[in-house]
């Protein structure tokens, strides 16, 4: 059985005196009825598909409608330039996290995390990582484990889904994620990694998912940046010892609470915000002329 | 959820209900026509119909037709593969009424001219469900081994046969759901198992009394 509470998870870790990745693998090996080692193989075998998904970039590649591409390779450049503020491992997230993002979109292979719409956040912010710090691949196997026991705790109370809690439930669980998986490869605590991840997601709550002509690509690309960099901030919060004062289940619920109050034209059915705006209008016009859109029946 | 419906699947882009789920609905109907496919008519409803060619959703279905995974580069050039493997195809939009927002009618026609005609709709994370076969209601996921008897009236005594063959062979069943057109009409049988369904035992139902057609969906062994 999953964990239901975050509070169920770190108690559950205290009690076994586990590291919280262990705590939260020997629990789906357990439920899945999985070996250990066969779990371990399928995490790393994503984590080496979200490094390949990195490398598959090409800036040439645009999306079928032809709305997305090109990005992850401008930012690069302008950074390369000197142009760019924040230094080169901050850019280097906006970069992956466009990259993977436009990948996706461009219908290459990608790694859902927890959505496909999601998956540049958590590659954007690990690569990088791994590359300054070299980190060792079995620490982010670890830090993965981390990640998804947290998404499915999210899923669980909540919703991974933009149909049903709005873009908060897709990028603002990939964030979550992320920022608890960053928490726990700088030494962080369990409470740590629970603090990042309440902050991740207050951070992003409300988020509507408006995809314009229902697509995933604006503004699916672009928020796929800030799940990032929202991720790394508040991992290092955590890490530096700044407290959540909600805690995290708490956090969840409310989320969900929000999701479910939210109007069903923010809820990836392509009507309100961004997809409602007059400019957003001109282009479904134009992929319907380029026979990209239909109108309903 | 399991850990890993968090993190993964490996697919290809753009959207797990438009674009592997669609993959998957190609699939489990080719593994329900039983033939390679050599002619499809693919339609599109709702969401699929709409956003469909922005999602790869049509390129997606063909792929599944073709045997292609959800994770494989080559979906985005099934059409070219279709083309050289001989296999024809038209799309179009279509409504279908009381259908989930993502849903697809395939007419599929197989090398040895095995007909079938399913509605099947994706339910998002990659997920699926087969809503009609041959115009009857079905609903089921693809996701175990799955028979499906249709029957020419629906009478006593049909479940008792399948249910007793299935018995003798040590398969053991985990659902079952009865369908009928009309009181006494055409039924139709779903049953998911826990373990494979042999060929020789489809040929045998086949071969039964009042037994319209077996189709039959096993999963490949991990």
């Amino acid at each position: 059985m999953a964990f239901q509470s975050v509070k169920q998870l770190l108690e559950r870790a205290a009690s076994e005196n586990r590291p919280l990745w262990e705590t939260i693998l020997e629990d789906d090996i357990h439920s899945q009825n999985l070996k250990r080692e066969d779990s371990l193989n399928t995490m790393r075998y994503f984590w080496e598909a979200m490094k390949t998904s990195v490398e598959n970039y090409h800036p040439d590649d645009r999306s079928n409608s032809g709305l997305v591409g090109g990005d992850g390779e401008k930012v690069r450049q302008a950074n390369r330039r000197g142009i760019l503020f924040g230094g080169d491992f901050f850019n280097e997230v906006i970069t992956e996290a466009l990259k993977v993002s436009e990948c996706n979109a461009c219908m290459k292979r990608i790694v859902a995390m927890p959505t496909a719409g999601s998956c540049g956040v958590i590659p954007a912010v690990l690569v990088p990582l791994v590359k300054e710090r070299a980190i060792s691949d079995e620490s982010v196997i670890e830090a993965l484990y981390v990640a998804a026991g947290f998404g499915q705790i999210i899923a669980t109370r909540s919703s991974i889904s933009g149909a049903e809690g709005g873009c908060q439930a897709e990028v603002g669980t990939a964030s979550a994620m992320a920022a608890a998986a960053v928490t726990h490869l700088g030494g962080g605590t369990g409470l740590m990694c629970s603090y990042a991840c309440a902050m991740a997601l207050s951070n992003l709550m409300g988020l509507v998912c408006d995809p314009i002509a229902g697509l995933v690509e604006i503004p699916c690309v672009q928020r796929n940046v800030i799940g990032a960099v929202n991720a790394l901030s508040c991992a290092n919060m955590a890490l530096a010892g700044v407290e959540h004062k909600i805690p995290a289940d708490e956090v969840i619920d409310a989320m969900r609470a929000v999701g479910d109050s939210m109007s069903s034209d923010l809820k990836e059915t392509a009507r309100g915000g961004l997809a409602g705006t007059p400019t957003a209008r001109i282009i479904v016009r134009e992929l319907i002329r380029k026979n990209q859109f239909h109108s309903e029946h | 959820m399991k850990l890993f419906d968090i993190i993964g699947p490996v697919m290809i882009g753009p959207s797990s209900s438009h674009t592997a789920g669609a993959v998957k609905i190609g699939l489990v109907a080719r593994k329900l026509l039983g033939e390679t496919p050599v002619k499809a008519n693919i339609k599109l409803h709702g969401s699929f119909a709409m956003t469909g060619a922005g999602h790869g959703t049509d390129r997606a279905i063909v792929a599944g037709l073709l045997g292609i995974r959800p994770d494989d580069e080559r979906i985005p050039d099934s059409f070219d593969i279709a083309h050289k493997e001989g296999f024809s195809f038209d799309i179009d939009t279509t409504h279908i009424p009381n259908a989930h927002p993502n849903s697809t009618l395939l007419t599929l026609e197989g090398d040895h001219g095995k007909k079938l005609e399913i509605v099947a709709s994706s339910l998002g994370g990659g997920r699926i469900l087969v809503s009609r076969i041959d115009g009857i209601t079905t609903n089921f996921s693809g996701d175990e081994n799955t028979l499906i008897v249709h029957t020419h009236y629906d009478r006593p005594g049909h479940v008792a046969l399948v249910t007793a063959a299935l018995a003798k062979q040590g398969i053991n069943i985990a659902t079952m759901q009865l369908y009928r057109r009309s009181k006494g009409g055409q039924a139709v049988m779903v049953i998911e198992c826990d373990d494979p369904i042999p060929p020789e035992l489809v040929e045998k139902l086949t071969r039964m009394e009042g037994i319209l057609k077996v189709t039959y969906l096993n999963q490949e062994k991990k």
